[in-house]
């Protein structure tokens, strides 16, 4: 009987070719449309890293000025100070814990053919390759005890190590960065973040969030003194030398800590407030105790790495669906009313109201097939021209295969929805009337 | 022309009326909200950055080679650059308008005062500076050569002349009285004074409505960030892109421990920043334009059904007298009558969905304007749209109220 409906809805939707074709772009257009936006939001929301994402927690302490808050709705600096970062990651309370902060260096390749360039590093603890678990390619991450020694080691980049080493495993050799040597102890393979979770401080999407190069040890890099290339906030003056900065209130290092249960983060939560009122009693910490120590999750909502802009394309794509599937719905019920004559004789010869009404939605799932598959090409097409319009969205608008799935089930829910009204009305018609000559 | 027969037909077909209808109303809302995103994005893309744009460009030089002094290295980077043909002016800078990196400054009127009176991007320049930009003096004089300070980490940044923007002047001093007037940009004494007012300068942080407009000059070598330091060259007109090639193969020359990079045009510049308002109002405007299409679309579709239904009617009405424009003008009525209704109820949703954007992501509201202007575009589209299958109707031979009876 299915094979009989499937012919029945073909054959009827060629006879009208112009109407059949104005549903099907009519719910390819409104796919096309919303899927692209979806996927986008979808892409930039995601978790980027499910199985721990509600263990690392984001430290935030309110260090600010005692007259104005740092941020209109109440919210703590989205960074912390030098000395913070040196008491907690002194203290290390967490089961993992670091502090981080990106720089620029000039690196002078020994090969001659690679130019000098200035790279984007960021300076860690060893305790950030363990929490956010990029893939090393060979080699691995230093250790704490580097770390205490201020170790003159560097973690690669899959890039990087494609520029200075031609990808070969360059563990063990040395780069040389600011006229100083640094050991080559890891380098990584590609690793395919949506967006740069563990440091939002300059948005997620923002020409000025590069990508890093290069990993070095945070001790050294503060042996460097050089100034951090990043947001450095301050509501003090303060001395223009490298000393007076990291004497300073200023914020400008990220902390991310591992709690690996509801009960660590309970310690650790009492531990930041204990921290604060005895700083307090320093005199330090002017305003009330504004402690945060949100996850991943939390911390994306928080700091909006979904851009406004995204959300507002979404929810008009989305409104521009409905119409889509408002005007099919008109168009079906033209359709079906036309075909009054059909069902009553069909009725009449003996075919139930429910296979009259299998018919219809047959031939509404047909359309919306079809509009599933146009609205398939337009997403991609749609996704293309994102790229190309926004230049930093490359890894967020891709299709991948929940999105395509997704994708065709909302074509034919849309069709499937478009078409139960009409087909309802087709299958209440009464053979007598239809029969009257 | 009589409304009532018109009224009773819809009345019996309210399915499909409610169905254009509803349509009709949500393409008004979305159209008047997408039109007036788009609108905002326009004027915010058309702001005026105050400086010469069409003949400027920027870039900045990184030494890496060992023992080089920032100092010596940037007069010599100045006079190289000015002496090269088709150069206008040239400044030492810190970044321009337009870029989105800055240093931002508080400006106060008493030393220790608690909250600032206003915020402020501060622009290092030379003597050349307000000539490079392009800026346009309205008041009060230029730097003079010896103003110029060479700042460095053990010296204190600390300007006794400034030239401000007009609309700073006006938060600092609204009684326009600012020339000749001291301000602190830190905490502590001496003040600068505000030696000259330009009519306009941007400041580097397009999104910062509140103090976009504000931005100070101060006549300052910055000598204390390592061993970088940044260009402002304007050149004669239609010189700028043969200059950049120059300038970019000259300095490398002049010193070859060193890179020459980010050297970007302000057209460029100016693309880049607000290559997301352009997204968003291209995206917009596609998104309009289907559904202008597919709204006219649906409209042409159910009118071709409703015709294709009363062709008998339409034949009875042709034997009985009606002439072809009295059938013409009974679908157009027919059509503008859906519409409006559509477009009330579209009116009330338009603000809706206004209020919740306002709710959601603090955006203006939606001015009135828009909604009158949407009626018109969509009694227009409705009219444009049935006429094609109301002048099929007009073309029913009356004979056809004879058949088949």
């Amino acid at each position: 009987m299915f094979i009989y409906y499937l012919q029945l809805g073909l054959r009827s939707l060629k006879r009208n070719p112009i109407l059949t074709t104005l549903m099907i772009v009519g719910i390819g257009l409104g796919i096309g449309a919303s899927m692209t936006t979806l996927t986008v939001m979808y892409l930039m929301g995601s978790d980027p890293i499910p199985w721990k994402s509600d263990k690392l927690h984001y430290v935030q302490l309110d260090n600010w000025n005692p007259d104005k808050p740092y941020d209109e709705d109440g919210r703590p600096p989205d960074q912390i100070s030098y000395r913070d970062a040196m008491a907690l990651m002194e203290a290390a309370k967490a089961d993992k814990q670091t502090a981080m902060f990106k720089t620029l260096l000039m690196i002078q390749p020994e090969n001659p053919e690679v130019k000098p360039f200035e790279a984007v590093i960021r300076a860690n603890y060893a305790d950030f390759f363990a929490m956010f678990e990029p893939p090393f390619a060979y080699g691995g991450a230093w250790d704490r005890q580097q770390d205490a020694e201020h170790a003159r080691v560097i973690v690669l980049t899959h890039d990087t190590n494609e520029k200075l080493f031609g990808g070969q495993n360059s563990v063990g050799k040395t780069v040389r960065m600011n006229g100083e040597d640094y050991h080559v102890v890891g380098v990584l393979t590609a690793w395919p973040l949506r967006s740069r979770y563990y440091d939002l401080t300059l948005g997620a999407f923002s020409a000025f969030n590069d990508p890093d190069e290069f990993f070095i040890p945070f001790t050294t890099g503060i042996d460097l003194k050089q100034y951090p290339y990043g947001s450095t906030r301050c509501w003090k003056s303060r001395g223009d030398d490298w000393d007076a900065l990291l004497q300073s209130e200023c914020v400008w290092i990220q902390m991310w800590v591992q709690l690996d249960s509801p009960a660590r983060l309970a310690e650790y939560t009492a531990f930041l407030d204990n921290y604060v009122q005895e700083q307090k009693k320093l005199g330090r910490f002017p305003r009330p105790l504004n402690n945060r120590l949100l996850n991943v999750t939390q911390w994306m909502r928080d700091q909006h790495v979904i851009p406004r802009d995204v959300e507002v394309q979404t929810w008009l794509a989305f409104a521009f669906l409905a119409v889509c599937l408002v005007n099919t719905i008109g168009l079906l019920l033209a359709k079906f009313t036309r075909k009054t004559g059909e069902v009553g004789v069909r009725r009449a010869l003996g075919a139930s109201r429910r296979d009259v009404f299998t018919q219809f939605l047959i031939e509404s799932s047909m359309v919306g097939l079809s509009g599933g598959l146009l609205g398939l090409v337009l997403t991609s097409l749609g996704l293309f021209v994102v790229r190309t319009l926004y230049t930093r969205y490359q890894a967020v608008a891709a299709l991948d295969g929940a999105m395509i799935a997704m994708t065709i089930v909302l074509a034919i829910a849309a069709a499937l929805l478009a078409g139960l009204y009409p087909t309802w009305r087709a299958c209440r018609v009464q053979p007598a009337t239809q029969l009257k000559v | 022309m009589e409304i009532r027969p018109i009224f009773s037909a819809l009345m019996r077909n309210k399915v499909s009326m409610i169905l254009i209808g509803a349509q009709v109303a949500l393409t008004l809302a979305i159209l008047c909200n997408a039109l007036f995103i788009i609108g905002q994005r326009l004027t915010h893309m058309n702001r005026p950055s105050g400086m010469n744009e069409a003949d400027t460009f920027h870039f900045s030089s990184l030494v890496f080679a060992p023992g080089f002094n920032l100092a010596t290295t940037l007069q010599a980077d100045l006079a190289l650059l000015r002496q090269l043909p088709g150069v206008a002016a040239a400044t030492p800078i810190n970044s321009v308008p337009l870029s989105g990196i800055g240093w931002r400054a508080n400006v106060k009127l008493q030393p220790q005062q608690k909250t600032a009176t206003a915020r402020t991007v501060v622009y290092p320049v030379d003597v050349q500076g307000l000539n490079t930009h392009g800026a346009k003096l309205i008041a009060g004089r230029d730097f003079k050569p010896a103003e110029v300070i060479e700042f460095n980490a053990e010296k204190h940044l600390q300007p006794t002349v400034v030239i401000v923007s007009k609309a700073l002047a006006d938060t600092l001093f609204p009684d326009g009285d600012a020339l000749g007037k001291q301000i602190y940009l830190k905490d502590d004494p001496p003040p600068a004074t505000i030696i000259g007012i330009v009519e306009r300068m941007q400041a580097s942080w397009i999104n910062d409505d509140t103090s976009i407009e504000n931005a100070t000059f101060i006549p300052a070598l910055l000598i204390d960030s390592g061993n970088q330091s940044s260009y402002l060259v304007r050149t004669e007109p239609g010189h700028r892109d043969e200059v950049m090639k120059a300038v970019e193969q000259k300095l490398a020359q002049a010193n070859t421990g060193r890179i020459i990079q980010e050297m970007r045009s302000m057209e460029q510049t100016r693309r880049e920043a607000y290559a997301g308002d352009r997204a968003m109002a291209i995206i917009l405007a596609v998104v309009v334009s289907a559904l202008l299409a597919i709204t006219a679309l649906g409209i042409i579709g159910m009118a071709s059904f409703w015709v294709a239904q009363r062709t008998k009617q339409i034949g009875t009405r042709r034997a009985l007298g009606a002439t072809r424009g009295d059938i013409l003008r009974y679908f157009q009525t027919e059509n503008f009558i859906i519409t409006t209704l559509g477009l009330i109820v579209g009116g009330i949703l338009a603000y809706a969905f206004s209020f919740w954007l306002i709710q959601h992501y603090q955006t203006p509201r939606l001015p009135w304007h828009y909604v009158p202007i949407g009626f018109l575009c969509l009694w227009l589209l409705g009219q444009l749209a049935v006429l094609g299958p109301a002048l099929r109707a007009t073309r029913v031979p009356p004979v056809v109220a004879t058949r088949s009876l």
